[in-house]
């Protein structure tokens, strides 16, 4: 892969609207010379699918504030799966502890709670990345 | 004597006349060691007298102590109607409403948007018959409730009507507050269905049909938390919040509604966050600023449709994960600040927040923490005890001039209309771009180290993630609410429902009828939240905003 920059689709899957964080989380990744789309509010599954296919992203990045990740988080990596995407799913939000492993089982690639630095933002991004594209 | 002392004297017998008609809870006035205390200190200005820097009464908290009103809501209506009984047992004097995502942008359990947001993050209301649960076994004409809803505000407001009427509560029995402040869904929280004009015209119908029917209701509650909460400072919550308050005024007067009439029944909710001077002197601002354009810009002369009555709730956006228990410390000196404020209500954040919905306990250590404050401090005896330091006075001064200067930019922005102004700074992306500056900033700072967040970048030792006992709503409650929309569904008259359904789009085309009576009759006949937002839809559109980063 060697110089490309690297594209990150954001989004809001779904009703929740808080998008402070992830608002925040654009800006980090810009900082660190990645290409961020974000593609706002109310998104959905197929949307966001849609998105990662057109800009051919190398992650996708969700932000959850409203206790739907558990519900949400696996519907979104089945649908990534189910697209033949072969891109890592982060999602950042308000994610208990106990609830990263199961995350992670069902094909999340990382969580990044609160209070997370610029730094493991950007790392957690472009760890998840470079795993993929090792795999 | 000179004119200027003359007045002083003036204004401090003005003010002893007022206070002697006030009547007084029952207590001693003193410090914990006896030491009998003033209900007010200072020479000039004194609380209850216009601009109301000092408080909007003038015995305050010595009357009445500010209303501790804990936001509740989570699972089934059933769930949330036993914490609102336990709440009111424990002390707690009003009851606020949190429903889940579903029911604030105005979709059914059933909806494909609602997957996986059933009752998670507040209770789950549908029909009216969610409403009947929610309320059951508890006196409307008795308690003030406090119902926190937006973009669908009009439907819920009808149920609440029509549960009350079901046990013989009349409309103007009804105490309590819709939050109902649309404005600020564009600029922060994002929660609309409408664009921002037909949603005006929905508030403007609730505030003539309230004004009119619902003397004790206040049917919009002005809010900066989310504001704040999305990332302002101190000063654009201060300024977006009473901007928006201008523009319902603006919207309101055009209706040909009475300035005196309903500025009577306008709100405010603001952020209390730990910055402690700077959220004093933003709330002795707050009332100073509103009391100067009610009588001023908008013709007020009723002094009670000048005042600035606010609830206040401590900052969510500042609770961390890391160390949660912490957070009773935060929440404490927030909930002091509220009160040196001079709030008229006060919710209480749970430690627990940054994390989940707040358990139980911690819902009770939060309205404890506030209890100390009001009983235990002895702030509650002298009213603005701040008032006339130099420091606390300036900061009152500072925040007010930097509103002025964003009141400034928005009525240049709306050819001398803030509502306006308001209107083409949520098209430009002013507001949110404001906003979203100000948080990067403010990360920025907490990430360089330059400014230290306890347990987060400073400090850090002594978390136990393993410790933590976390509230969790299984997908049983999901289970339970689809359920009982279907059987509700079934069991309900369907030509009824479709009659009123178009009754409501027939009357949302037309501007010059009020809403509120034909989502009143719908809801009695278990239509749905999100039929009744469909049957405005199809004439007021929806919004989408621009994804600005």
């Amino acid at each position: 892969m060697g110089d490309h920059q690297q594209r990150v689709i954001l989004a809001k899957l779904g009703l929740d609207g808080h998008d402070r964080g992830i608002k925040v989380v654009a800006r980090i990744l810009r900082d660190a010379g990645m290409e961020v789309i974000y593609l706002g509010l109310r998104q959905t599954t197929a949307s966001i699918v849609a998105a990662a296919e057109e800009e051919d992203a190398d992650a996708i990045g969700l932000s959850m504030h409203n206790a739907g990740h558990l519900t949400l988080g696996p519907k979104m990596a089945e649908a990534i799966t189910a697209a033949g995407l072969d891109i890592p799913l982060i999602i950042g939000g308000i994610v208990p502890d106990e609830d990263v492993e199961e995350l992670m089982n069902t094909g999340i690639a990382a969580v990044l709670g609160p209070g997370a630095s610029a730094e493991e933002v950007v790392a957690t991004v472009q760890d998840a990345i470079s795993a993929r594209d090792k795999a | 004597m000179g004119t200027e002392e003359n007045q002083e004297l003036n204004a401090r017998k003005a003010w002893e006349l007022e206070y002697q008609k006030a009547s007084l809870r029952d207590s001693n006035f003193e410090t914990m060691s006896g030491v009998p205390v003033e209900p007010v200190y200072g020479d000039d200005l004194f609380p209850g007298q216009y601009p109301y820097t000092r408080g909007i009464y003038p015995s305050m908290y010595r009357s009445r102590l500010w209303t501790m009103r804990m936001f509740a809501g989570f699972g089934t209506a059933e769930d949330t109607n036993l914490r609102f009984k336990e709440l009111l047992r424990n002390g707690g004097t009003g009851l606020s409403t949190a429903f889940d995502m579903p029911t604030l942008m105005g979709r059914d359990s059933d909806s494909e948007w609602s997957l996986g947001e059933v009752g998670r993050a507040g209770v789950a209301v549908d029909t009216l018959a969610d409403m009947e649960d929610l309320f059951a076994d508890i006196d409307l004409s008795q308690v003030s409730t406090s119902m926190t809803i937006n973009g669908p505000a009009a439907t819920l407001l009808a149920m609440y009507v029509a549960v009350a009427e079901q046990t013989g509560v009349e409309p103007h029995q009804l105490a309590g507050t819709i939050q109902n402040d649309i404005l600020k869904e564009y600029q922060a929280q994002k929660e609309y269905i409408y664009p921002p004009r037909p949603s005006m015209r929905i508030v403007t119908d609730m505030v003539k049909y309230t004004t009119a029917e619902m003397p004790k209701w206040h049917p919009i509650s002005i809010s900066g938390y989310h504001i704040r909460e999305a990332g302002s400072t101190a000063a654009q919550e201060l300024a977006f919040t009473l901007a928006n308050g201008f523009s319902y005024v603006e919207a309101a007067i055009a209706a040909g509604q009475n300035v005196n009439e309903f500025g009577k029944r306008l709100s405010f909710f603001f952020n209390s966050h730990s910055d402690f001077f700077e959220e004093i002197g933003k709330f002795r601002a707050a009332r100073r600023i509103w009391a100067r354009w009610m009588k001023e810009r908008y013709g007020a002369t009723d002094e009670k449709a000048m005042l600035c009555r606010f609830h206040t709730q401590t900052a969510g956006v500042s609770l961390t994960a890391q160390q949660p228990e912490i957070n009773i410390a935060r929440v404490g000196i927030q909930a002091l600040a509220a009160a040196l404020g001079g709030t008229q209500s006060l919710h209480t954040d749970s430690f627990d927040e940054a994390l989940a919905l707040p358990t139980e306990d911690a819902a009770r250590i939060a309205l404890r923490t506030q209890q100390i404050v009001a009983h235990e401090t002895g702030v509650v005896n002298v009213a603005d005890p701040l008032g006339g330091s130099p420091y606390v006075e300036w900061m009152t001064d500072e925040m007010e001039r930097q509103a002025e200067a964003i009141f400034a930019h928005l009525d240049d922005l709306g050819n001398g209309s803030i509502l306006e102004g308001t209107f083409n700074g949520i098209e430009n992306g002013y507001f949110v771009g404001e906003i979203a500056d100000a948080a990067y900033r403010f990360e920025r700072e907490v990430n360089s180290g330059r400014r230290i967040i306890v347990g987060v970048n400073e400090f850090t030792d002594g978390d136990n993630p393993e410790d933590r006992n976390l509230l969790r709503i299984g997908a049983e409650t999901e289970e339970y609410q689809l359920k009982r929309l279907n059987d509700v569904k079934t069991k309900r008259n369907q030509e009824h429902v479709n009659s009123a359904l178009s009754e409501i789009t027939a009357v949302a085309s037309d501007p010059t009828r009020n809403l509120m009576p034909a989502i009143i009759a719908a809801v009695k006949t278990y239509a749905t939240e999100e039929e009744i937002a469909n049957a405005m839809e199809v004439v007021f559109g929806t919004y989408v905003e621009k994804a600005i980063v």
